[in-house]
C-alpha cells in the first residue's frame, strides 16, 4: 500500500497534487468528471472581497505549448462564496484552500478575516502575483518589501495558515521567497504566471486589449523548476510547485526537485480528470519503483559531483 | 455533460477547406440539442495545448457531425484525421437554441455566414420537427464558401444563398439580401450564426422591426466547461449588465441580451 500523503506541517494532504486556482472554478465544476474527494487539495478561484467584473475580452490566446491569459480575476466575492459555494465544498473530505486576492494590503487582510468566520477552509493562497490586474503586470509579490508588507499584515490576523503566491516575474526569486518566509508565511506557492505578449501581425495590434498576460502551462515548466530548485535550498518553509503539469512525471520533476506539493492548472482545462490521472500515475510510479511513501522522493535530486 | 474519449470518427466529407466529420458518441448524442457544442482535444501532446469548440452540426441517434472550416493549427490538424480514428470530446456543452414548441407551425429564418452555418442545419430540423416552416440564409465569400447549399437543399429547405462575388446566388453580403426579403415577409424569429459584424447587423434590423432572434456567438475557448473564464461575452440579463461565459451562459443569446462589441478596425 503506497502511502502519497503529504506532511506540510500545518496541513496533512492526501497526496501532493492541488488543483490551482484560476483553473478548477470554484471546485463544483468538476464534479461531473471526478471524485474531489480523491484530490490533495483544490485552490478555489481567487476571491476579493467584492464581487469583481475581470477584463474585457479576448481574454485567451493559445501561445506554444503555452495558454496567456488575461482573465483579470472576475469572481463572485467574499459573501457569495461563503453562502453558496462553501456550504457545497465542505461536504468534500480534501483541503479547501481559497485564493485570497486584493487591491491593497488591507483588502487581503478583510476577506481572510470574513472569512476566518466561515469552516471548512485548510489554508490561504495570497495571490501576490496575478500580473493581470493592475497596469503593466504590477504586483506585490515583484518587490520584496510589498510582499513582505501584505504577508506579515495577513498573518497578524489569520487564524489560518499562508501560502504565499510568488510571481516568476522577478529577477531573484529568492530575494522574495526570504522576505515572505520572515513575514511569516506558512509555505510558498511557485509561480503565478509568466507576464507576456501575443501579437495579431494582421491589425499590428496585440491580441489581449491590456497588451500583457499571464503564461501558463508545459511552456514554463523548465524555468520553474529552476526556481524551485533555487528556493528550496535557501527557505525553511515548504515549496508548492506550479507550472506545466500535464502528467504524474512532470509532478515527479518538482518533488524530485524539492518541491513538497504540486499545483496544476492549465492541465485542468483540457482534461477535467488530469488531476486524478495524475495521483494515479504518481501511485504506479511509486509502486513500479517501490517507495513506500512518496515523501521519501521529496528533494532527492541527484546533483553532479562538485555540486553538492 | 460527458467525456468521451473514444468518439470514433465514421465519416468525413470535405469540400476545399471545409469540413464535414461524424463521430460516434452515442451518450452525447442522446443528450445533445440544436445550439449545443462540444470541445475536442487535437492532440495528446501539448501543441496544440487546447480543446477546440465545434457546433454540434446534427445528429442521430449514435452520432454527432461537426462541420468546420480549416482556420488555424488546431482544424487544420484535425481535417488531417481519418476515418476510423479516435477523438476525445467534451460534450454536449453550453445552452441551445430557445424557440421549440412555441414556434410551433410559425415561419422562422435560420442566417448563417461561412462557417457559421453549423449549428443552424441541427436547429433547422428541429424547427421543421416541431411544425415550423424555416427559411435558410446561407452567404459565403464565394460558392466554395457554402459548400452545405446541396444538403439543405436536398433536405427540402427552403433555401436563400448569396455570394460577396456573386458567383452564386445574390451577390452582396446574405445581410443584404435577408433585409431585402424582410419586407416580403415577417418570420416569427431569426436565428443566427456567422461572424460578430454580420450577426450585429441582423439584430439592428431585426430589432427595428420588433422580431425575436437568437445568435449563436463564437470564441476562443479555454475549457468550454465553465472554470476558466476565458469566453465571456458582454450580456445584459435580469437588469444586471457584465461579462458573462459564452461557454457556460451560452453560446446562444437573444439579441436584448447581447451587447455588441462596437467595430475598432
Amino acid at each position: 500500500m503506497t502511502d502519497l500523503s503529504i506532511d506540510l506541517g500545518f496541513i496533512k494532504l492526501k497526496n501532493p497534487v492541488i488543483a490551482s486556482s484560476g483553473t478548477f472554478g470554484y471546485g463544483l465544476e468538476f464534479a461531473p468528471f471526478i471524485d474531489l474527494n480523491k484530490l490533495g487539495g483544490i485552490v478555489v478561484k481567487g476571491l476579493y472581497f467584492s464581487p469583481r467584473p475581470g477584463n474585457p475580452p479576448p481574454r485567451l490566446v493559445e501561445a506554444s505549448s503555452g495558454l496567456i491569459n488575461a482573465v483579470g480575476l472576475q469572481g463572485v466575492g467574499v459573501k457569495k462564496f461563503s453562502e453558496e459555494i462553501l456550504p457545497q465544498l465542505r461536504k468534500y473530505s480534501t483541503a479547501i484552500i481559497v485564493n485570497v486576492c486584493g487591491e491593497k494590503d488591507e483588502e487581503y487582510a478583510s476577506v481572510v478575516d470574513f472569512l476566518d468566520k466561515e469552516e471548512g477552509i485548510s489554508a490561504y493562497e495570497l495571490n501576490i502575483s496575478c500580473p493581470n490586474v493592475e497596469k503593466d503586470g504590477v504586483c506585490p509579490a515583484l518587490d520584496p518589501e510589498t510582499t513582505f508588507s501584505v504577508v506579515s499584515l495577513v498573518k497578524k490576523s489569520s487564524s489560518r495558515p499562508v501560502i504565499a503566491k510568488l510571481s516568476p516575474n522577478v529577477t531573484d526569486i529568492v530575494e522574495i521567497a526570504l522576505s515572505a518566509q520572515e513575514a511569516g508565511a506558512d509555505a510558498l506557492s511557485l509561480v503565478n504566471t509568466f507576464l507576456a505578449i501575443a501579437v495579431d501581425v494582421e491589425t499590428r495590434k496585440p491580441v489581449l486589449p491590456k497588451v500583457f498576460g499571464g503564461l501558463s502551462g508545459p511552456a514554463i515548466k523548465p524555468l520553474v523548476l529552476r526556481m524551485v530548485y533555487q528556493v528550496v535550498s535557501r527557505v525553511k518553509i515548504p515549496v508548492i510547485g506550479i507550472g506545466g503539469i500535464l502528467s504524474a512525471k512532470d509532478a515527479l520533476e518538482y518533488l524530485i526537485i524539492g518541491a513538497k506539493a504540486v499545483e496544476v492548472g492549465t492541465a485542468n482545462l483540457i482534461d477535467p480528470e488530469a488531476t486524478v490521472k495524475i495521483i494515479d500515475g504518481l501511485k504506479e510510479y511509486c509502486q513500479k519503483n517501490g517507495i513506500d511513501k512518496i515523501e521519501s522522493i521529496i528533494g532527492t535530486l541527484k546533483k553532479p559531483q562538485g555540486l553538492d | 455533460m460527458i467525456k468521451d474519449s473514444q468518439a470514433r470518427i465514421i465519416d468525413k466529407k470535405s469540400w476545399n477547406n471545409y469540413y464535414l466529420f461524424s463521430l460516434e458518441s452515442p451518450r452525447i448524442a442522446s443528450q445533445a440539442n440544436s445550439g449545443q457544442f462540444i470541445m475536442i482535444r487535437i492532440s495528446h501532446h501539448p501543441y496544440p495545448l487546447l480543446r477546440r469548440p465545434f457546433s454540434i452540426h446534427s445528429k442521430d441517434e449514435k452520432s454527432i457531425d461537426i462541420f468546420f472550416q480549416v482556420s488555424g493549427l488546431g482544424t487544420d490538424l484535425l481535417s488531417q484525421k481519418k476515418v476510423g480514428d479516435i477523438l476525445d470530446i467534451l460534450g454536449p456543452l453550453g445552452k441551445g437554441f430557445h424557440g421549440g414548441a412555441s414556434l410551433n407551425g410559425k415561419d422562422v429564418v435560420a442566417a448563417g455566414g461561412g462557417r457559421g452555418i453549423a449549428p443552424l442545419y441541427f436547429l433547422a430540423k428541429e424547427l421543421r420537427s416541431h411544425g415550423s416552416s424555416v427559411k435558410i440564409f446561407y452567404g459565403g465569400k464565394s460558392l466554395e464558401d457554402i459548400p452545405l447549399k446541396e444538403k439543405f437543399e436536398s433536405e427540402g429547405f427552403d433555401l436563400y444563398c448569396s455570394t460577396d462575388d456573386g458567383s452564386f446566388g445574390f451577390k452582396g453580403f446574405i445581410t443584404e439580401y435577408l433585409k431585402t426579403e424582410l419586407e416580403k415577409f415577417t418570420p416569427s424569429r431569426i436565428f443566427s450564426c456567422g461572424p460578430e459584424e454580420m450577426m450585429k447587423k441582423i439584430a439592428q434590423f431585426a430589432a427595428k422591426k420588433n422580431i425575436p432572434a437568437e445568435f449563436s456567438l463564437e470564441s476562443v475557448m479555454g475549457c468550454g466547461f465553465g472554470v476558466c473564464w476565458g469566453c465571456v461575452k458582454r450580456i445584459k440579463k435580469n437588469g444586471e449588465e457584465g461579462w458573462v461565459k459564452i461557454c457556460e451562459e451560452g453560446p446562444v443569446f437573444s439579441s436584448e441580451e447581447i451587447v455588441w462589441t462596437e467595430d475598432e478596425k
